[in-house]
């Protein structure tokens, strides 16, 4: 009973704050609208009983949002809402797309057979998916980790301006890097 | 969650929680009362945190133009229930009040709403030193979070467990201080940080009018500060049962070491600030990431070769 | 609850994502609409290994790499939008169409 109620509230909530991310004005707000869909989300997984992931989900998209909120205001031209603006552009096709991908999606909920439910739930889930990334998962283990190193690297490289002839001079001979702001390893 | 404590300690975990703190609050204003050579004595200092809310609440609030309400408070409100959750998994003694199976990980995603709720209130006043202060907390927060999560799971990995009763218990013949000493200091320090306590107090700092917090009076203020108090009490308490044992202890009952050695912890937070002065946030940043990363990553490598020696998994 | 239910849920939370991705202007407000989609494969990932193979772990190592999915998009998207502002004060899509056909 507490666990449909539960569902409900936070299936709404989800829904709602969502909706509200391209319904608000402020951009701050927005970034939270969308961090309070997050958090509903990952109480709807708490609520399956994968309790790891739902923590790790509050854990990760609160500093992910946080830090989505301080690019937000650097890059919008508007980022408080005081000057209400459209940012939209091509309002209709979206909606139409969007609501046509939205049918299509619930016929095929609506409509397909689902596989009835099979096997039992490990006792301890947050082991068994450990157990599953060190073990018979490892290749996506690795994968993840290549591809996240590999991003940590490109995003370094595109959003720098400057390279170590910047730093250190033409002939990389200077003792301490010349940087604008305090802090970085000479 | 086989066993727990009985349903009143949900009750009893916010009075507790209020009550050391209270008792932390009166605590540094006994040292200040004692560094400015005013009145001393415990009833002075008990009476200052008692004085200090009774003040607040009656204050106005300060409002200012196009601030953003919602935000600003919601902000501040998140401050104390993010406390609160954090401590519910902190065992008093043997058993906390929710003896998850990942308490270890709900207790870093509890603390890391702190991260959520300063940038929240430094913009919500619309107040350019605000949100200086609010941007210098997520500044802070990118440096200290890693080294943070490193030393936690430090402890997680010598006792196997994101259980915290588990940690507590892989402690009884040694307390994790002492093989892991990297990731204790690294703790206190990232506790300290991530409360804006002591020498990483840059985001409420005097040469920004009070950082985050320059805007705010009356009620908004005392739930902010009190939040903020009572966060770091969570967060110095949770050294116990990660690295100092728990209840761990000769002749006393379990809950009067987890008093004695919560008290150790927060007496020598406290202790601290007044020490050291405020950390430059570039300088801390560099500290975090080039010195401390490294060395809590090598930690948990001694950690994890022990744990295999010892037989381990 | 049921897995209708829950795969509605995340058809409704994909729909909207869908929409923002689509109408609005800022790269920044696009990577939103993606996270919203993301949000919603999440949703239905978790119900479909609830609701039809829970002794396996496949629907968690894949709720694994939705999570990791989204961390990767927002740093890349942000690095180009750093990476395009730098060069050309550009933050919006119709601005930075130089690869349309």
């Amino acid at each position: 009973m507490i666990s449909i109620v539960l569902f409900w509230v936070l299936a709404v909530a989800a829904l709602v704050f969502g909706f509200l991310v391209f319904r608000l004005d402020s951009m701050a707000q927005v970034t939270f609208a969308l961090l309070a869909s997050f958090l509903a989300v990952a109480g709807l997984v708490l609520l399956l009983g994968l309790s790891y992931l739902g923590v790790v989900i509050v854990l990760m998209m609160v500093i992910e949002m946080v830090i989505m909120a301080v690019f937000m205001i650097m890059y919008m031209m508007n980022p408080a809402g005081l000057m209400p603006m459209s940012m939209f552009h091509n309002t209709k096709g979206s909606a139409v797309i969007a609501g046509v991908v939205f049918v299509a999606l619930v016929a095929g909920i609506l409509l397909v057979d689902w596989p009835t439910r099979q096997g039992e739930a490990a006792p301890d889930l947050t082991f068994a998916l450990g157990e599953a990334l060190m073990g018979g998962q490892m290749l996506t283990m690795m994968t993840l980790g290549v591809t996240l190193f590999a991003t940590i690297v490109a995003t370094v490289v595109l959003s720098t301006n400057r390279g170590r002839y910047d730093r250190f001079g033409d002939d990389l001979d200077r003792a301490v890097a010349d940087d604008p702001a305090g802090g970085g390893v000479g | 969650m086989a066993d727990a404590l009985p349903l009143w300690s949900v009750v009893l975990l916010p009075v507790l929680l209020v009550v050391v703190t209270w008792a932390t609050v009166a605590f540094d204003a006994a040292l200040t009362a004692r560094a400015a050579g005013g009145p001393s004595g415990v009833g002075a200092a008990l009476a200052v945190p008692v004085r200090e809310t009774a003040r607040l609440l009656v204050g106005q609030r300060r409002r200012t133009v196009a601030a953003d309400v919602v935000l600003g408070r919601v902000g501040g409100a998140v401050l104390p229930v993010a406390a609160l959750l954090a401590a519910a998994v902190l065992p008093w003694g043997r058993l906390p009040v929710a003896d998850l199976d990942v308490g270890v990980v709900w207790f870093n995603a509890m603390e890391v709403l702190a991260w959520a709720a300063v940038w929240m209130v430094g913009w919500g006043s619309n107040s350019a030193l605000a949100l200086v202060g609010g941007y210098r907390f997520v500044a802070q927060g990118l440096a200290y979070e890693l080294p943070h999560m490193f030393a936690i799971i430090t402890a997680a990995l010598g006792a196997e467990s994101l259980r915290v009763t588990d940690i507590v218990d892989a402690q009884q013949d040694l307390w994790f201080v002492v093989i892991m000493p990297v990731a204790f200091v690294v703790y206190l320090l990232s506790a300290a940080a991530m409360t804006f306590w002591g020498p990483f107090d840059a985001p409420v700092s005097r040469d920004v009018a009070g950082g985050a917090a320059a805007e705010l009076s009356g009620i908004d203020r005392l739930v902010f500060a009190g939040g903020r108090w009572m966060l770091f009490v969570a967060a110095a308490a949770m050294a116990v049962p990660l690295f100092l044992g728990g209840g761990g202890g000769p002749w006393l009952p379990a809950w009067l070491w987890v008093a004695v050695k919560t008290a150790a912890v927060l007496a020598l937070l406290v202790w601290l600030r007044r020490k050291v002065p405020t950390l430059r946030m570039d300088r801390w940043t560099e500290f975090a990431w080039v010195v401390l990363i490294p060395a809590t990553i090598a930690q948990a490598l001694v950690v994890a070769i022990v744990v295999l020696q010892r037989g381990g998994m | 609850m049921t897995l209708e239910l829950f795969l509605l849920l995340a058809a409704g939370l994909f729909a909207i994502g869908l929409f923002g991705a689509l109408s609005q202007m800022s790269i920044v407000m696009i990577m939103m609409g993606l996270e919203l989609m993301l949000n919603g494969v999440i949703v239905a990932t978790a119900a479909f290994w609830f609701y039809v193979a829970p002794g396996g772990t496949d629907g968690q190592v894949l709720i694994v790499v939705v999570i990791t999915a989204m961390a990767i998009e927002m740093a890349a998207g942000f690095a180009v939008a750093t990476a395009i502002y730098r060069s050309r004060q550009v933050d919006m899509t119709d601005d930075a169409a130089d690869l349309a056909g």
